[in-house]
């Protein structure tokens, strides 16, 4: 390269060359490393920019999975509506947004106007309810409710309604079998929105901007094996959209069904019984408030003692599910949820929390045997309990005399356990309480699950509260400030008073918290579910279970995917004997004890039937909430109504009622063939070769 | 052949046929073979992406796949013939025919405002003879090359002056403004070339610096005028800028610049196989077998292929320069430089703006493009260059 020709060539013209060959080569390796850069570094980001250039989706929804009973009868399913959707995209490219098109279409389908706007609308923080939150490329439903002739109308004058489309579509339903509607175990669906389409994107079955998602309930927690997966298949598409070849294809899997344990037909007595025990409860004065009972909410709850299956689950009020279907309307939304509503959406039988009352002595009492207190002692039963000037009283100021502790909680006599649990706070220190108390009471309503979620497979369910010095503790660090400020005030009245006091001592467990403890009230809380799983706990010999509502998971080819066993989450703390003296007790309670004149004549050597009232105060003027929680050997019934009155009063006939009809008890007697289910369900329903799951109705029982 | 060879083969004994060819100083072996196998491996390559861009374009090749790799294969035997005849003549023979053909391409350009110029995306730069379209721009960065290559070496070849003089670089100038002035107004790619061509050739004309700073500072200055007086429309500017921001114009030179950059980007490595680029066979590409053939290159051959063809290139641009630099004369260096600087910007620019570090231009990518007179034009600028190189001194 450097021999220079032995030519006249002047060094000024090579000099040139080369700066010439230096420019040239330097602009070659701008070249190269462009792209390295673009291809090496930046490849992949490429790649997938290319992939979202030429693949088109098409997607054909997975069929949502049923919801089955414990015989598999459907309480949800699908059915195929004619659904009328709006597209939003189409509708924005008109001069007037599409205003005029959902006129027309309001009036073919004999909506109001502005109802059709508002559901189609997309929701924002501002955004009332109705309004899309799914996603706003995809079509919203108008209704599901079209007839075909408005179908056919829509499909023939797509000039007229440009963007308005009218395809049948699988849809849920909620069929309610027998009457039963299980609403709030059910749950509802809503569209997804777009942070779960984006949060769900790398997991094994992303959400698509056209699906709907369970919100509550069994939809919700089983929403991964009830939604299947949608079919996609991936087109290669040229730039102008032709197809060029299918690259991947995936059919679509229908989701799994889900048998439950619910038996909707106890379920449908046990939704009726509360309604109609509220019902009563309405009706009747209430001496102490000097008003009518207001009962304006309840639960109830049926368990199987031996795996904690939910065999009925009610919560009133309740509601027809199927107002989700389809897009939910503006009364409908406010009906289920504004301030007068008593929010019906509410499963109360998991989520609603209050004092148990004296259903929570065979609690206390266990604690009272576990602490030294003897069984068949001798425990005073006066008409009220003197502790430093504060004075707590029985019920209806009722004397005993000396009893033993099961007489106590088959007449549900306070005094008793105020004396044990007096005793058991001074032997903790009282108000200077020692190093490490024994806090007997507290340990052992912990033992019995409470204080804690039961951890059912539904979802928002509430823990309770066992209120012991931990909770105390935190209690008061949590409040310290404003009862403070309101102590330093001049103010001079009751609240007043109560906030210097606690202020400086809301820390300590003081002997009033103890003894409101000791008989299920002040602030401890507990929800119907734990309350009947403790009872089905004693009931069963003394196994706690985690309740639970899902059964089986079956596929659409009707393998059984996944089958729920008993799940055990402790053991009661009480001694073989200890267990016996409690349903002997609790029998007492049903043959001659509070509960006695609500279950004469009830066949107690066929079915022996144990139980306990409790009649809980609430705070301000509210009256009191009723519970009443009955076992056999094979199930335990809960049931409790807020500002109700007595447990035996609001719910005995109710609960009675619900026995009858689970054991085919009329009169006096017992008839097999009447019974819903004299046993627990054993088996999960037939599945036919078709994999189809064939119902077990009541006229094929044998 | 030259009257000096004359007398040497009289003096010397007869050779066999096998012989003549392997002597040092034969024709066969003065021809630079790395250079012509360097040119011919790109067109093959380019006929071959060519084919892979097209064969999925109905619209285009009326349901033939094979349409463009034929017509492109006949492009590369006609520039083929071309490039042998310009050999065989010799640039030292052609010297006094260039002002006809000087004459002869100006004439075309102008063709092109006739009824028989063709306007093909929105640039008026083909004509249409009987089905045939050409391009006569290609031909006239031929003559501009030619054309100041005679007039800068004159006096010089003469030995009347060391250096090209101020009244030489002026008609030289005067040379290359004529067709600049024609195509400046709608072939912007064009005028660019153009002025690379120019601006290359002052400088290896060993014309006073003066000249080529001056030429720098005009183009500068007359950007800056366009745009102090907002001659262009902000569309045009906008266009302009998109290669750097697609958003910009992004249904059309942006879009165009994204989808090439998606193409390449996605090429990788090894890229993803002849006949496999999904951007390629969709189609994203607009102008994919001419303008934005490296883009084929990029995504199925990935950085292996593309870097390899940037290789070649710049083993053609090397092999040009080097025989710039061994010819004996003013008016051979000239032309391989004027060479030079045509296809190494043209290859800048067209490679540049599918990599997204050059603005877009219509300009084809020497031997790889599909189009007949750029290929032709290309070819007897090698064969131009090998005429230089067997003219050339012996070295060793």
């Amino acid at each position: 390269m450097t021999n220079i020709p032995e030519t006249g060539r002047t060094s000024r013209i090579t000099i040139r060359l080369v700066v010439i060959q230096i420019l040239v080569f330097s602009l070659l390796l701008t070249l190269g490393g462009r792209l390295w850069y673009l291809q090496i570094r930046q490849g992949d980001e490429f790649a997938a920019q290319a992939a979202g250039n030429h693949v088109q989706q098409v997607i054909q929804p997975a069929v949502r999975g049923a919801i089955l009973d414990a015989r598999g009868v459907p309480i949800a399913d699908n059915e195929t509506r004619l659904v009328v959707s709006a597209d939003r995209t189409e509708l924005s490219k008109l001069p007037d947004d599409g205003e005029q098109v959902l006129a027309d279409v309001a009036e073919l389908l004999g909506l109001p106007a502005d109802e059709v706007v508002n559901r189609v609308r997309l929701c924002d923080a501002e955004t009332p309810q109705p309004c899309w939150n799914g996603s706003p490329y995809q079509p919203i439903p108008i209704t599901d409710e079209a007839t075909t002739r408005q179908a056919l109308q829509i499909r023939e004058r797509t000039e007229d309604f440009p963007g308005i489309s009218a395809e049948p579509t699988a849809v849920r339903r909620y069929p309610s079998p027998e009457g039963a509607n299980t609403a709030q175990v059910l749950g509802y669906l809503s569209p997804v929105t777009d942070d779960e389409v984006a949060d769900s994107e790398d997991t094994d079955n992303p959400l698509l901007r056209s699906d709907q998602i369970g919100r509550a309930g069994l939809e919700r927690s089983y929403d991964e094996y009830l939604r299947g997966q949608a079919g996609v298949t991936r087109y290669e598409v040229d730039k102008f959209g032709r197809v060029l070849g299918q690259s991947e294809s995936e059919a679509a899997r229908a989701g799994d069904s889900l048998v439950t344990t619910i038996d909707t037909r106890v379920q449908a007595v046990v939704e009726r019984e509360l309604v109609q025990a509220m019902e009563v409860a309405r009706g009747q004065h209430d001496d102490i408030s000097g008003r009518n009972y207001e009962a304006e909410a309840g639960s109830a709850v049926v368990l199987e003692n031996d795996t904690g299956r939910v065999v009925a689950m009610a919560s009133a009020p309740d509601y027809d599910p199927n107002v989700w279907v389809g897009g939910i309307s503006t009364d409908d939304y406010s009906r289920l949820t504004d301030e007068n509503s008593e929010y019906p959406l509410l499963n109360r039988a998991i989520m609603g929390q209050g004092p148990p009352g004296s259903t929570f002595k065979v609690v206390t009492s266990t604690a009272a045997v576990n602490a030294g207190f003897d069984w068949n002692g001798s425990y005073d039963c006066s008409s009220s309990y003197d502790i430093g000037g504060q004075t707590f009283r029985n019920f209806e100021s009722s004397s005993y005399g000396p009893i033993t502790l099961g007489r106590a909680i088959e007449v549900s006599c306070n005094t008793v356990f105020y004396g044990i649990a007096h005793r058991e706070w001074q032997a903790d220190g009282g108000n200077d309480p020692v190093d490490d108390p024994d806090d007997w009471l507290f340990r052992t309503a912990h033992d019995f699950g409470l204080g804690e979620a039961t951890g059912i497979d539904l979802p928002d369910e509430a823990a309770g509260r066992i209120p012991d010095r931990q909770w105390k503790e935190e209690y008061w660090e949590a409040n310290r400030d404003e009862w403070c400020e309101i102590a330093d005030s001049d103010r001079d009245d009751y609240a007043a008073r109560i906030a210097r006091e606690n202020c400086t001592e809301g820390m300590t467990m003081r002997a009033g918290d103890m003894l409101n403890f000791s008989i299920g009230q002040g602030d401890v809380l507990v929800t119907p579910v734990q309350l009947a799983s403790v009872y089905a706990a004693l009931g069963n010999g003394g196994t706690l279970y985690q309740p639970q509502v899902g059964r089986a998971v079956i596929g659409p080819d009707g393998t059984v995917r996944d089958e729920f066993e008993p799940q055990e989450t402790g053991r009661l703390p009480a001694d073989e004997q200890t267990m016996q003296n409690l349903r002997d007790a609790t029998e007492s309670v049903i043959t001659t004890g509070s509960a006695a004149w609500k279950f004469g004549g009830w066949p107690q050597g066929e079915i022996p039937l144990r139980g306990k009232t409790g009649t809980a105060e609430a705070s301000g003027d509210q009256q009191t909430t009723s519970w009443l929680a009955t076992y056999t050997d094979d199930y335990t019934v809960v049931m409790t109504i807020s500002q109700a009155g007595t447990g035996s009063g609001a719910s005995g006939d109710a609960v009675r009622h619900i026995w009858e009809a689970i054991y085919g008890v009329q009169g006096g007697s017992v008839d097999d063939d009447a019974a819903l289910l004299p046993e627990p369900h054993r088996d999960l329903p037939r599945i036919d070769e078709n994999g189809t799951i064939v119902p077990q109705r009541d006229d094929d029982d044998n | 052949m030259s009257t000096r060879n004359l007398t040497i083969d009289r003096l010397a004994p007869t050779k066999s046929a096998w012989r003549r060819l392997a002597d040092r100083d034969s024709l066969v072996r003065r021809v630079d073979w790395v250079l012509l196998l360097a040119a011919l491996a790109l067109s093959l390559i380019g006929i071959v992406l060519i084919y892979s861009a097209t064969r999925n374009r109905t619209e285009i090749t009326g349901g033939d796949p094979e349409f463009f790799l034929i017509r492109q294969s006949i492009n590369l035997a006609i520039g083929l013939a071309l490039a042998v005849a310009v050999m065989w003549l010799g640039h030292q023979r052609l010297r006094s025919f260039v002002p006809v053909f000087y004459a002869l391409s100006i004439g075309a350009i102008l063709l092109v405002f006739t009824p028989l110029g063709t306007e093909i995306n929105g640039q008026r730069a083909w004509l249409s003879l009987g089905g045939y379209t050409l391009q006569p721009g290609e031909f006239a960065k031929v003559a501009v090359v030619l054309g100041m290559a005679v007039v800068l070496a004159d006096q010089v070849d003469a030995g009347d002056r060391e250096f090209p003089g101020t009244r030489a670089v002026l008609q030289a100038l005067a040379l290359a403004t004529a067709p600049l002035a024609v195509v400046v107004i709608d072939d912007m790619g064009m005028a660019m070339v153009l002025s690379m061509i120019v601006l290359g050739i002052l400088l290896a004309s060993g014309a006073p610096l003066k000249w080529s700073l001056g030429l720098i500072t005009a183009g500068i200055g007359a950007g800056v005028l366009v745009w102090a007086l907002g001659l262009l429309d902000s569309y045009q500017i906008d266009r302009f800028a998109a290669f750097a921001d697609p958003s910009r114009d992004p249904s059309g030179v942006g879009y165009n610049t994204n989808q090439a950059r998606i193409a390449i980007g996605q090429g990788g490595l090894h890229g993803m196989g002849l006949f496999n680029g999904s951007q390629t066979t969709g189609q994203f590409v607009p102008e994919q077998h001419t303008d934005f053939i490296f883009t084929v290159a990029g995504e199925e051959l990935g950085f292996v292929g593309a870097g390899g063809i940037i290789a070649l290139i710049g083993v053609v641009l090397w092999r040009a320069l080097r025989i710039a630099r061994e010819s004996t004369d003013l008016y051979s260096t000239v032309i391989a430089a004027g060479i030079v600087a045509w296809m190494a910007f043209q290859c800048f620019e067209n490679i540049g703006m599918a990599l997204g570090i050059m603005p877009v231009a219509g300009i084809p990518l020497p031997f790889l493009s599909y189009g007949g007179t750029a290929m032709f034009a290309v070819w007897i600028a090698i064969g131009l260059l090998q005429s230089v190189r067997m003219k050339r001194a012996l070295t060793v």
